[in-house]
């Protein structure tokens, strides 16, 4: 995450050879008895410690954003809490006009991303995946825009987008007034400019992914498609896509949380004015604008909770279920 | 048996030269068009911007010269803001590693039947957006005082809070790809080392983690670009200006200089440098740090 940015998935993670289970349980019992007072002292501190930064932080912080959500405070002092029930949803839903559409650009930002940069990325995958010369070459262009802060990304492509000095308008010939195209200002535009941006960063990550779970396909199974007189194209269809399947997983999980996160590209780019409204940059203009409503930017926070933990809960059970039968 | 083998060499052997050609152009002209954009941003960079305001962008450069980069790296004094950067990544990713590298010890090596619980509290947080924490943990940093600790007396606008909280987030993904390495250790190395009497945090520190080395190497170079990279923890938990980090001070340089894109695209690209150091340097710990065993499935 990027930070954050950059999510990241568990299940891209190494997964312990099949039948170590049985032999790695009866071994974690052996350590336990020979364990003494010290250890275990130890050991409570090696696994508190962390646990306890980690839940404090995030966890409790994120529990407090449920409670806040039914209150409202202005963050003088805690005797200013007021429980004000569902009232903050209630202006949320009904009374933000900013609310539905940064739920919808939220919506838009992970439709656009699956629908264009994932393909294409896996595509780019596949044909880099074909033992091909100067792959390494290739496969650094596409990421080198992963490896850079969104931050940065922003200002790179505002050079592009700038209705005055920006390469577009300077090659359209649109910089001058009358026939001015206003990429960064104009509601109608700006949203699909930034999505561009985020399009080009994506689209290196997936590749990246994909080409790991392409590794994973059995050579022989290419070859037994081929030699059954399938095509490229069949082949990919029939054989290598159903065994991506668990890259699938990921690239999705991925592609929903970035699409949540969402924010730094859009913060540089116009601070989420109209048109770039999201459900992230209008917590943080709660927090860092003129007028803080704790209570009414956690209310935005929870709804963007409930959101994460919908896909996340079910996407971490699965994957850990799956670890445990291996 | 015979036939298919032969057909393989075949196929080998003679490659469709087309259409490898035609992927080769295909990929040639697709990658350029990818660091285009870059490719842009250093030439608008490398043009002094009287120049540019006069022939407009897009036009044969009369001047290139570096002036735009030493210019930016002075006037805003980046140099302050990179040790800044400094001052936070190192210990962040030093203590992330530390503590996950333990959570993992302990998770992989004795279950107490936390084992799975625990990683999934970690791992969860670990994937949720960010803005669902920051208002209480605002909040929460202003409320905490440390006095004498931290230049502004709180944990808010310090770089220990930004080390912690960067601590607390990334130290979930670490825990659960290290508990998934340690795992793939064979027991009897810890066995034998318990019964010849060995301490738990002797076995964790003289045992175990040096055989964690490439997984360790991997995750220190994905956290130090991403803890680099990060944006949003310095914009709201530090107020000063002269207190962020780089690529967050980039935000309040670009107000500065706006009305010069060339110097802001200088100053933009300054920053990515070290990233993109640190990535062509050690391409291969960052990949199999971002897909470490996904090709196992």
């Amino acid at each position: 995450m990027t930070t954050d940015t950059t999510t990241k998935t568990p299940e891209a993670a190494a997964v312990p050879p099949p039948g170590a289970a049985s032999r790695t349980a009866r071994a974690r019992q052996g350590h336990r008895r020979l364990l003494t007072r010290r250890d275990r002292f130890t050991l409570a501190l090696m696994a508190g410690v962390p646990t306890v930064l980690h839940v404090a932080l995030v966890w409790v912080t994120a529990l407090a954003s449920i409670a806040l959500a039914f209150t409202s405070w202005d963050g003088i002092g805690f005797s200013s809490i007021k429980w004000v029930g569902l009232d903050n949803f209630q202006q949320l839903f009904n009374d933000n006009p900013q609310f539905w559409p940064a739920v919808q650009h939220n919506i838009i930002w992970f439709v656009v991303l699956i629908l264009i940069p994932t393909p294409l990325g896996l595509f780019l995958a596949v044909q880099l995946d074909k033992k091909i010369r100067f792959s390494r070459v290739y496969q650094t262009a596409f990421f080198l825009p992963v490896v850079m802060s969104l931050a940065v990304t922003g200002f790179v492509w505002q050079l592009i987008y700038n209705p005055d000095t920006g390469l577009i308008n300077s090659l359209i010939g649109a910089n001058k007034p009358g026939h001015y195209i206003d990429w960064i200002g104009d509601p109608h535009l700006n949203l699909w400019a930034v999505l561009v941006a985020a399009s080009w960063r994506h689209t290196g990550y997936m590749m990246i992914l994909y080409l790991a779970g392409l590794k994973g396909v059995d050579p022989s199974l290419r070859e037994a498609s081929s030699l059954d007189g399938a095509n490229e194209w069949q082949t990919f269809k029939n054989v290598i896509f159903p065994t991506l399947r668990p890259t699938n997983t990921v690239v999705l999980v991925v592609t929903i949380i970035e699409a949540l996160r969402a924010f730094d590209l859009v913060f540089v780019f116009n601070k989420g004015a109209q048109g770039t409204e999201l459900l992230s940059i209008l917590i943080t203009n709660n927090i860092i604008g003129e007028s803080s409503r704790i209570g009414y930017g956690s209310a935005i926070a929870v709804v963007l909770l409930v959101i994460s933990l919908a896909v996340i809960i079910p996407y971490l059970v699965a994957t850990f279920r799956k670890e445990r039968r291996a | 048996m015979s036939t298919p083998t032969v057909a393989l060499d075949l196929k080998q052997r003679t490659p469709l030269r087309p259409a490898r050609v035609l992927l080769h152009v295909f990929l040639v002209v697709t990658s350029l068009a990818w660091l285009g954009p870059l490719l842009w941003a250093v030439f608008a960079a490398l043009r002094p911007y009287s120049e540019t305001s006069t022939k407009g962008y897009v036009s044969w450069p009369d001047k290139l010269s570096f002036d735009n980069f030493t210019n930016a790296f002075k006037q805003s004094d980046m140099m302050h803001y990179f040790g800044n950067t400094l001052l936070i990544a190192v210990p962040a990713v030093l203590l992330t590693l530390l503590l996950s590298s333990m959570v993992a010890f302990y998770v992989s090596r004795f279950d107490f039947r936390l084992n799975v619980f625990l990683l999934l509290v970690f791992t969860a947080g670990n994937l949720l957006p960010q803005q669902v924490i920051i208002t209480p943990l605002y909040r929460m940093y202003l409320l905490i005082n440390l006095p004498g600790i931290t230049v502004s007396g709180k944990l808010y606008d310090s770089a220990l809070g930004l080390v912690l909280i960067h601590v607390a987030f990334q130290s979930g993904f670490c825990a659960f790809v290290l508990s998934n390495y340690m795992r793939m250790l064979p027991h009897e190395l810890t066995e034998a080392a318990l019964v010849d009497g060995a301490s738990a945090w002797r076995m964790y520190w003289q045992i175990v983690l040096p055989l964690c080395k490439p997984a360790m190497a991997a995750l220190a170079t994905l956290l130090s670009i991403w803890i680099y990279n990060d944006f949003f923890w310095a914009i709201v938990l530090i107020s000063t200006g002269e207190n962020m980090p780089i690529t967050s001070a980039l935000n309040n340089l670009s107000g500065q200089y706006f009305t010069d894109p060339n110097l802001v695209a200088a100053g933009a690209l300054l920053t990515a440098i070290p990233t993109l150091i640190v990535y062509f340097v050690l391409q291969r710990q960052f990949v199999s740090g971002l897909t470490l065993g996904a090709n196992k499935g």
